[in-house]
């Protein structure tokens, strides 16, 4: 218990000093609280639209689960067609290099005039934007596999689906799950993309929408901050989930507790 | 009578129709070549000529000079190169290679058994016709432990076990004790002498220690430096378990050791 608390210190000891500046800048009058509102005023507009933010967080947090489920499945799949045959390497692997230069606030009216106005369009904008990092860096694991642990378990007559189950997916796995983990934090923006570039029908249209009409319609610059310090959070708190599952699907290319590094 | 792990394993099915070698589990390569391109393009030759048997259930033991094509012998007995010139005729060979290659995700006991798995057991089965051996190899106690929490012997002998537990009739060793310190390297030749005791195979021990050659081989086989050729072959028909202090031990690792010294020179 007291280890855990000396782990929290710093971090909580560094936001709270940033909060307090940031409070003090403001009251002193440095900026005017329309361009960048007090913590203070954040703080009580996030209280009193708690029901407004809870709602578009929730919206938001199922277009980046099920976007981000989509970006790793699509790029873990898109590595291992790339790894395992060469023309798709040369042909594939230009065009997905390509994609991530795609205008997407551009592109994401036209799919969901494409896809319907429900979550579908958007889903497509944040996989697109997200299977990118887990390709790249699978891609690169899976390269990186031993050649003399594939030649030792071809000797044990292992077939070349066998050799892969067995050798490279597993080895490659602490790489894809890095890939994962850049992913993840891109998710949230590419989430704002989708939200605040797509038409949406329904009253709850995601955080990014929220945040983007506090700051024109509204004039609500700490609801608008609110929603930004929602995606703050909730951005961290993904990050370090995934790092928990990571420790349990990779742990043993972690290195051990207490081993001197 | 049949040995523990032939009765767990069925025997390779080989297809076609098998040599007298094949069939017996023996070894036989004649006037053997093997030749690469290095990276700047030179050719080097890595064996010239090389002739080598085992009679079925013999321990081969090579020994020569780093560089002398050692590996390249045992790819070739395993099917993993084919040879320029000559030809080789084995049953089908696993390799124990230098690095022993363990999957660092898996526990020793899934280690072991992965040649089980691959044949097509499930996780449980595989684990389960795998576990006596394990105890009998004196690594009772270490099933769950990973590749890195196990020393350098242990790592060896769930590297052997595995290769035991492909099920083929002919072992390729590749300086199994090689990276081990000296003590723990003599610990584990008594170990291999004893296990092949109780589970007989043809194996070819690759090694650069001739006393380890002298201590487990039934034939010796000197190899000079590149091109590797085979100049002298020493039976060693000692009984076991072989001392390594005994007169006759220490006679053969001298002539050995001496025709070792003669393919040094050029």
């Amino acid at each position: 218990m007291r280890r855990r608390l000396a782990i929290m210190l710093p971090p909580l000891a560094l936001l709270i000093a940033l909060i307090g500046a940031w409070e003090l800048y403001v009251d002193l009058g440095g900026v005017d609280p329309v361009l960048l509102p007090a913590p203070h005023s954040v703080a009580s507009t996030a209280w009193s639209e708690a029901g407004l933010l809870w709602r578009n967080t929730l919206v938001t947090l199922k277009e980046v689960a099920l976007g981000l489920a989509l970006a790793v499945a699509a790029g873990f799949a898109l590595a291992v067609a790339i790894h395992l045959w060469h023309p798709v390497r040369r042909s594939v692997y230009p065009l997905a290099i390509g994609s991530q230069a795609l205008p997407f606030a551009v592109l994401a009216p036209v799919l969901a005039f494409w896809l319907g106005f429900g979550i579908l369009p958007k889903l497509v904008v944040i996989g697109l934007i997200c299977f990118f990092p887990v390709t790249v860096t699978t891609v690169d694991g899976l390269n990186a596999v031993d050649p003399d642990q594939v030649k030792l378990l071809r000797t044990l007559d292992a077939s070349r689906w066998q050799a892969f189950r067995f050798g490279e997916l597993p080895a490659a796995l602490p790489a894809a799950l890095s890939g994962a983990r850049i992913a993840l934090v891109v998710a949230w923006i590419s989430a704002f993309i989708a939200e605040t570039s797509s038409p949406t029908v329904g009253p709850y249209a995601g955080l990014g929408r929220e945040i983007t009409t506090d700051i024109g319609a509204s004039v609500n610059p700490a609801g608008a901050a609110a929603g930004t310090a929602v995606l703050f959070v909730c951005s961290i708190t993904f990050f370090y989930l995934l790092s928990l599952a990571e420790h349990r699907l990779a742990g043993w290319a972690q290195p051990q507790q207490g081993e001197n590094r | 009578m049949p040995s523990r792990v032939q009765q767990l394993i069925r025997p390779p099915v080989v297809g076609g129709p098998q040599t007298d070698a094949e069939q017996s589990s023996g070894i036989l390569l004649r006037q053997v070549s093997r030749s690469f391109t290095d990276r700047s393009g030179r050719t080097v030759e890595a064996l010239r000529d090389v002739s080598l048997h085992a009679r079925p259930q013999e321990v081969l033991a090579v020994v020569g000079p780093s560089g002398c094509g050692k590996t390249t012998l045992l790819e070739l007995i395993c099917g993993l190169q084919a040879p320029d010139a000559g030809n080789i005729q084995s049953a089908s060979a696993a390799l124990m290679p230098q690095r022993d290659l363990l999957l660092p995700w898996r526990s020793a006991l899934d280690n072991a058994a992965l040649p089980l798995q691959i044949a097509g057991l499930s996780r449980k089965q595989a684990r389960a016709q795998a576990l006596p051996l394990f105890c009998e190899l004196g690594l009772d106690g270490f099933e769950q432990a990973h590749p890195s929490e196990l020393s350098g012997g242990m790592r060896q002998r769930v590297a052997f076990l595995r290769t035991l537990l492909s099920g083929k009739r002919v072992l390729c060793l590749d300086e199994p004790f090689g990276a081990l310190d000296a003590i723990t390297r003599m610990q584990m030749q008594s170990w291999l002498a004893r296990v092949l005791e109780h589970e007989p195979r043809t194996v070819v021990l690759v090694t650069h220690d001739v006393e380890e050659a002298v201590l487990l081989g039934d034939r010796v086989a000197v190899m000079s430096p590149r091109p590797g050729r085979v100049i002298q072959e020493l039976e060693i028909e000692l009984p076991r378990p072989r001392d390594r202090v005994d007169e006759d031990v220490v006679a053969l690792r001298e002539q050995a050791l001496k025709a070792l010294g003669a393919g040094e020179r050029p």
